[in-house]
């Protein structure tokens, strides 16, 4: 029954259908990596050309409208074809269905389905961005985007909603998962916080993403037919749409941070060769920033005509939910103390996460003040604390679980040197680009403008500057993990001394992922004097 | 394609019905959530419009509406009685219950369809031939959402009566027997959109008619 020691998932059958067709959940993670990757760099190549056009205060590249486009384009792909998929569908496809010891998701067939769904959508919508895009933003406001608009929004608007079924699947399938293909002595409490906050992201990604779906079909039904549902001309109510957009695209945001928050509670612990502190209340946040998550969606809209008396309870609400993501912050720099501290590329990446995410919490604070959030509404602050949140804070912890499994995923290892330059040159990059985001916002600089006022130049140019260090701290991973592929020197089944059940099987793993099912005997995180115990036990 | 197989991913056929109906059951959250979404947009325009919009809803066709929940609820009862006897390993039963349960949700698209067109000879169809100058528009945007939610009910109907055909067929051949969980499933999935219509009657038709 054993299979051949050097059968691993990646040789036990070839060919182009043995791919495509595939329902092992570590290839369907391979193919969504080739997607994710596919759509960060459409969405970095409209970035770049975002920061080359604003390095003058006039039109640099193109038109106003050219501008509008690029930045929407930019939007739409980051968010629903690179953001929100990128960790669940690529680490959690693959790693998930491991560190519980199971031997793959409880629907296989249904894993692959929505790789077809999340292809098929991003290829609809790259072909409308394509054929001329739209000039909408990526929040596609009412009467503007029905009425108004240009370009291909019919066709952008329904690849995000046939990707829509890709995120509810995925959801579906990692909550069944975890609830019923857990290890023998795999308890709740056992359970990595990887798993928890896939959970609690898969959550979100089943009860907000049928929301989306329906505001999106309103908005087809009203730009298609011309009836009213949100234009004001025809009766209807704009403000009702960004409610409804809202209700899904503000928990949208947790379901790119908590899964980067699942990886960095697995890295600081095995680089700090120390129980991850507080191991409950880690968890338990994950599941109240998901329930808060869901309450706060009416801070987007305090200059948007609703109440005061709603503002008050969202921002109120607001501070609520950064409580929890407060508490992990806490909780990861105390597991670092008295630790044995190495300082691998995962733990930069991790470190980097955590200060990042810091300063975009912070700043969300000020946000969720109505007095602070009327005078920035609308600028390069708002701009810049959400990429310190989705850039700093959820890009970093794509790669940093990118560096920490990537040796379990190709059995390979990648050159440590150059994988830490590319962690550093990442956050001084970052910081560069929107750091002075923060000073131009807070100066009055308005977000989604081709032009602005040439005492703001200054600012502009450091941040083109950066990125363009960061284009190169994130090109860089690029050339190393593929010499990697080619010429790194083959990974043990536990490189990093870790204590998950993934770590326990072969690095590539086989097919089945474990020769038998493992028992699961203690929790995870636990080291004897540096040394990893690890949670499979001795049957 | 026998349903006794297991998964290879599946320790016992319990725990893969277990999986199997956990899934339905959070594939029915997500249809809450996407049915609650737009019925809290009408709510939204309910409470907005006041008035006007209440007296929009009372042009629609309460006694086809009435007939209809009649209809829909007796098909559920059909179906709860198909998974009884089902899985009490009848043979005969199920798929005579699975056929009438079938039958009532056509009855139901069919009254559903004689309503719309009823309401398209009074001019009630927006983006089709909606009368403006005799209804209103706050009357048209009760009528979009009135579209909006029998359409995607009816169209979540007719996938249901497929998929209770499908599985009438497969029981009758033989090739799905007690054991496994796809019956079961196929009955929470028909009483949900049951349950959707049980949401949509009061709020469509008896809006208009609290006296």
């Amino acid at each position: 029954m054993h299979a051949p020691h050097d059968e691993t998932y990646l040789n036990a059958r070839v060919g182009i259908r043995s791919w495509l067709l595939t329902t092992d959940h570590k290839r369907i993670a391979l193919l969504y990596f080739a997607g994710i990757t596919f759509f960060f760099f459409i969405g970095g190549i409209a970035a770049t050309l975002i920061r080359l056009e604003l390095i003058t205060p006039g039109p640099t590249l193109g038109s106003p409208d050219f501008y509008n486009r690029l930045f929407t384009m930019h939007g739409i792909v980051m968010v629903w074809f690179f953001l929100i998929p990128s960790i669940p569908t690529t680490m959690g496809n693959f790693i998930l269905p491991m560190m519980i010891g199971a031997r793959d998701l409880a629907f296989p067939r249904l894993n692959l389905l929505s790789w077809y769904f999340y292809i098929a959508g991003g290829l609809i919508t790259i072909a409308a961005l394509l054929l001329g895009g739209i000039d909408t933003g990526w929040t596609f406001y009412e009467p503007y985007s029905t009425f108004y608009a240009t370009g291909y929004l019919i066709l952008a608007v329904f690849g995000i909603f046939v990707s829509g079924f890709s995120s509810i699947l995925t959801g579906l399938n990692f909550i069944v998962t975890v609830h019923k293909l857990r290890a023998p002595g795999m308890t709740w409490y056992r359970l990595p916080v990887f798993v928890w906050s896939t959970y609690a992201t898969s959550l979100i990604l089943i009860l907000a993403t049928p929301v989306l779906a329906m505001t999106l079909l309103m908005l087809l039904a009203e730009r298609v037919l011309h009836v009213g549902l949100f234009s004001p001309q025809l009766g209807g109510d704009p403000i009702l749409f960004q409610h409804m957009f809202w209700f899904y695209s503000h928990p949208a945001v947790y379901i790119m941070i908590l899964p980067s928050m699942g990886v960095i509670s697995e890295i600081v612990p095995v680089f700090a060769r120390k129980p991850l502190f507080g191991y409950k209340f880690v968890v338990w946040c994950s599941i109240a920033i998901a329930a808060i998550g869901f309450l706060v969606w009416g801070h987007h809209m305090f200059v948007a005509g609703q109440s005061l008396y709603a503002s008050l309870a969202f921002s109120f609400l607001s501070y609520l939910v950064a409580v929890p993501s407060a508490i992990k912050v806490f909780n990861w720099t105390a597991t670092l103390h008295e630790g044995w501290i190495r300082f691998d590329a995962p733990m930069l990446y991790a470190f980097g996460f955590i200060g990042l995410f810091t300063i975009g919490g912070l700043t969300g604070l000020f946000l969720a003040a109505l007095p602070i959030d009327v005078h920035v509404t609308d600028t390069y602050f708002i701009v810049a604390h959400f990429h310190y949140i989705m850039v700093g804070g959820a890009v970093m912890g794509f790669f940093a679980g990118l560096h920490y499994w990537w040796p379990k995923i190709t059995g390979r290892l990648y050159p440590d040197y150059w994988a830490r330059f590319a962690a550093i040159l990442a956050f001084f990059g970052f910081n560069l680009t929107f750091f002075p985001q923060f000073i131009l916002g807070y100066l009055g600089m308005p977000r989604r403008y081709q032009s602005y006022p040439p005492e703001f130049q200054i600012w502009h140019v450091l941040s083109s500057a950066g990125a363009s260090i960061l284009a190169f701290g994130y090109a860089l991973p690029l050339f190393y993990f593929a010499w990697s592929i080619l010429r790194g020197s083959r990974a043990s089944a536990n490189p990093w001394g870790a204590t998950g059940l993934e770590w326990s099987t072969r690095s590539p793993p086989p097919p089945e992922n474990f020769a038998a099912t493992p028992t699961v005997v203690r929790a995870p995180y636990q080291y004897d004097q540096g040394k990893p115990c690890m949670q499979a036990g001795d049957v | 394609m026998s349903e006794r197989a297991i998964g290879f991913q599946y320790a016992t056929v319990a725990q893969q019905r277990e999986a199997s109906t956990l899934g339905m059951w959070a594939f029915l959250a997500t249809e809450v959530l996407f049915f609650g979404a737009l019925i809290a947009a009408y709510l939204n325009y309910r409470i907005w419009l006041g008035d006007e919009f209440i007296a929009a809803a009372s042009l629609t066709k309460v006694a086809l509406g009435t007939a209809n929940t009649a209809v829909l609820l007796t098909s559920s009862a059909c179906m709860a009685m198909a998974v009884m006897t089902f899985e009490a390993g009848s043979k005969r039963a199920p798929v005579l219950w699975l056929t009438a349960t079938a039958l009532l949700g056509l009855a139901f698209v069919v009254i559903k369809a004689s309503e719309w067109w009823l309401d398209y000879q009074e001019h009630l169809i927006p983006a089709l031939n909606f009368d403006l100058a005799r209804h209103g528009g706050v009357a048209e945007i009760f009528f979009v959402f009135y579209f909006c939610a029998t359409g995607l009910h009816a169209l979540h109907l007719l996938i249901g009566i497929s998929i209770v055909a499908w599985l009438a067929t497969a029981i009758g051949r033989g090739r799905i027997v007690p054991g496994g969980s796809t019956t079961r499933l196929v009955g929470l999935y028909w009483h949900f959109v049951d349950v959707v219509w049980i949401f949509l009657f009061p709020l469509i038709y008896l809006a208009g008619r609290n006296g």
